[in-house]
């Protein structure tokens, strides 16, 4: 079985969020960047199928070259090969398109991407690759089980689950659940001076089109200060959020 | 060219969702010069959209369309959309929605703008505001495709009714068995609660608490309320309450009218997740706790003490505006 795992290269969770050039840039000082947490899920998960079910995993990143440490830590993690394709990641149909790309050249029969990014938030690389390559997709995956060329998937819908099985290849929308917080993996540093080895291909992009872009930025205004009650006087609360905020 | 939207139906009836999307639709519709045309599978009394600003209902009732299936409905709506010829559509943030807008968007070539939470700024160029940085920024996304999809922020917008009427179109698709690769073999859905996603009001608690033990009273505050229960990382990774309650950045996003946040200390990655909240209450014993920042009002004392007075008194305010 052949994965492939898109991973976003994004600013770690605990980021302060500034924006720069009239705020149509994303500030990047003395920000530091992680896996994109819904992908590193996927890349554990994908981890698994290496070892239990002796999958090949390769790591994907649509990116400039200041993305490397993050494919090198996937690398780490234990990936197998890494391959860059050498563009800035703006709309998300774009960045899907460059994937699908890579995922028809390297014939996978499952693509992990994470159910969002952090950053844009866009929420439909997964979906995209899955309709331009014509596999299945099942999103919001939290539970995946592959055995021969079948895969039974668990979805989180409002309110509950949903469980589906589907032919490979498929396109997995992955989130946490696929693997638990606590087995996601450390780098150690075996792993760190074998990934320096492991081949990590830049390739260039291909035309495609721009179908939305993101033009400016602002933060959210700045909030006033909270109203105390006191525990005494609960009362008030139940007064003010029906007389005031009017949400009961 | 009228705008299109996807009205999702729960087991026959339309959701809340539905009706705020036709709401927005019937704006953005306005300030285009043009009409509302709603997609609805196996839903609801068509007539109820007509008040929610829909011009027209293409009704579909199909038999193998009765469980959500992402590639089938994806597909009928590609093919009202052109049946149409529209260049907007406007599809809700549930889960179902934000699983087939992508396949959507692949098949009519066209730009999807998610997490959008306000009107069109500009129509030409079509200028809109949706979320980014999981709700720490906004940002204006300029979008240039021919055909436009709008993921529309559940709760961003509310619902407006309108006098008209809704025409209704009986409407039959053509579906292949292309259509259901992926087999929807089981569905586990709680039905005697209210989902994180549907909910107006949300009750939050965090590690304050000290144990799974003492959800009870969460859970009775959630209940005087009508609200859905939820929790945060450190108390789904302990395994006190499951998965599912998770919010925060890499859990589910709320954006509720009404947050109320117990034992929960207010980390970064947690405000994050619940920051589209329009009202925001904390009850936490350490005044410095960073939720204090973040929140609207707040109650600095015990939450073993706070809560049982506050469902007494939330018992009494409902017996008194019955």
């Amino acid at each position: 079985m052949k994965i492939l795992v898109c991973i976003s290269h994004v600013p770690d969770t605990t980021s302060k969020i500034n924006f720069t050039d009239g705020d149509t840039k994303f500030d990047t000082n003395g920000v530091q960047f992680v896996i994109n947490p819904n992908d590193e899920f996927g890349l554990t998960r994908a981890m698994w199928f290496k070892e239990k079910q002796s999958a090949s995993v390769d790591v994907v990143n649509i990116g400039g070259p200041e993305t490397e440490p993050t494919l090198r830590k996937a690398l780490a993690i234990g990936a197998d090969n890494a391959i860059r394709v050498n563009t800035v990641a703006t709309d998300g149909f774009y960045v899907a398109k460059q994937l699908a790309r890579v995922v028809q050249d390297g014939g996978y029969d499952l693509v992990i991407a994470g159910r969002e990014s952090i950053d844009y938030n866009g929420g439909m690389v997964p979906g995209m690759i899955a309709a331009i390559t014509g596999a299945n997709f099942v999103n919001t995956c939290i539970g995946l089980q592959i055995e021969g060329d079948t895969a039974t998937a668990i979805r989180e819908i409002d309110g509950g689950k949903e469980t589906s099985t589907a032919k490979l290849p498929l396109v997995i929308g992955g989130q946490k659940g696929l693997v638990e917080e606590s087995d996601l993996r450390i780098p150690n540093m075996r792993g760190i001076m074998m990934a320096r080895k492991k081949p990590l291909t830049v390739v260039e992009p291909i035309e495609a089109s721009q179908e939305t872009k993101a033009v400016q930025f602002q933060k959210p205004a700045p909030k006033g200060d909270v109203t105390l009650v006191d525990p005494e006087n609960i009362d008030q609360l139940v007064s003010l959020l029906h007389n005031e905020a009017k949400v009961i | 060219m009228s705008v299109l939207i996807y009205t999702e139906n729960e087991d026959g009836k339309f959701k809340k969702t539905a009706l705020e999307v036709a709401s927005y639709a019937k704006e953005v519709a306005d300030m285009l010069g043009t009409t509302v045309t709603a997609v609805s599978i196996n839903g609801g009394d068509s007539s109820e959209l007509g008040a929610y600003g829909v011009d027209k209902v293409l009704e579909i009732k199909n038999d193998k369309l009765t469980a959500f299936n992402v590639k089938a409905y994806a597909d009928v709506i590609k093919q009202a959309a052109k049946k149409e010829g529209v260049k907007v559509i406007v599809v809700s943030s549930t889960a179902n929605s934000k699983f087939l807008a992508p396949l959507l968007a692949v098949h009519l070539d066209a730009g999807y703008a998610s997490n959008v939470v306000a009107l069109p700024e500009s129509v030409s160029p079509f200028k809109i505001k949706r979320t980014a940085f999981t709700n720490k920024a906004f940002n204006i996304t300029e979008m240039s495709s021919d055909v436009k999809i709008i993921g529309l922020s559940n709760n961003a917008f509310g619902l407006k009714e309108n006098s008209g009427a809704a025409l209704v179109e009986v409407y039959q698709p053509t579906l292949s068995d292309k259509d259901f690769t992926v087999e929807v073999t089981a569905v586990d859905r709680a039905t005697d609660k209210v989902s994180i996603a549907d909910a107006e009001i949300v009750v939050s608690g965090g590690r304050g608490l000290k144990g799974p033990e003492n959800w009870g009273m969460i859970e009775e505050l959630a209940d005087v309320l009508g609200a859905a229960t939820a929790c945060s990382k450190p108390v789904s990774d302990m395994g006190w309450r499951p998965h599912a309650e998770h919010v925060g950045q890499t859990g589910k996003p709320v954006a509720s009218n009404l947050y109320i946040a117990i034992g929960v200390s207010g980390a970064i990655q947690h405000l994050a997740g619940i920051n589209a909240s329009k009202v925001k209450v904390v009850i936490n014993n350490d005044p410095e706790a960073p939720f204090f920042k973040a929140a609207d009002y707040g109650v600095v004392g015990d939450a073993f003490e706070v809560v049982p007075k506050l469902i007494e008194k939330l018992k009494e305010f409902k017996a008194n505006n019955a």
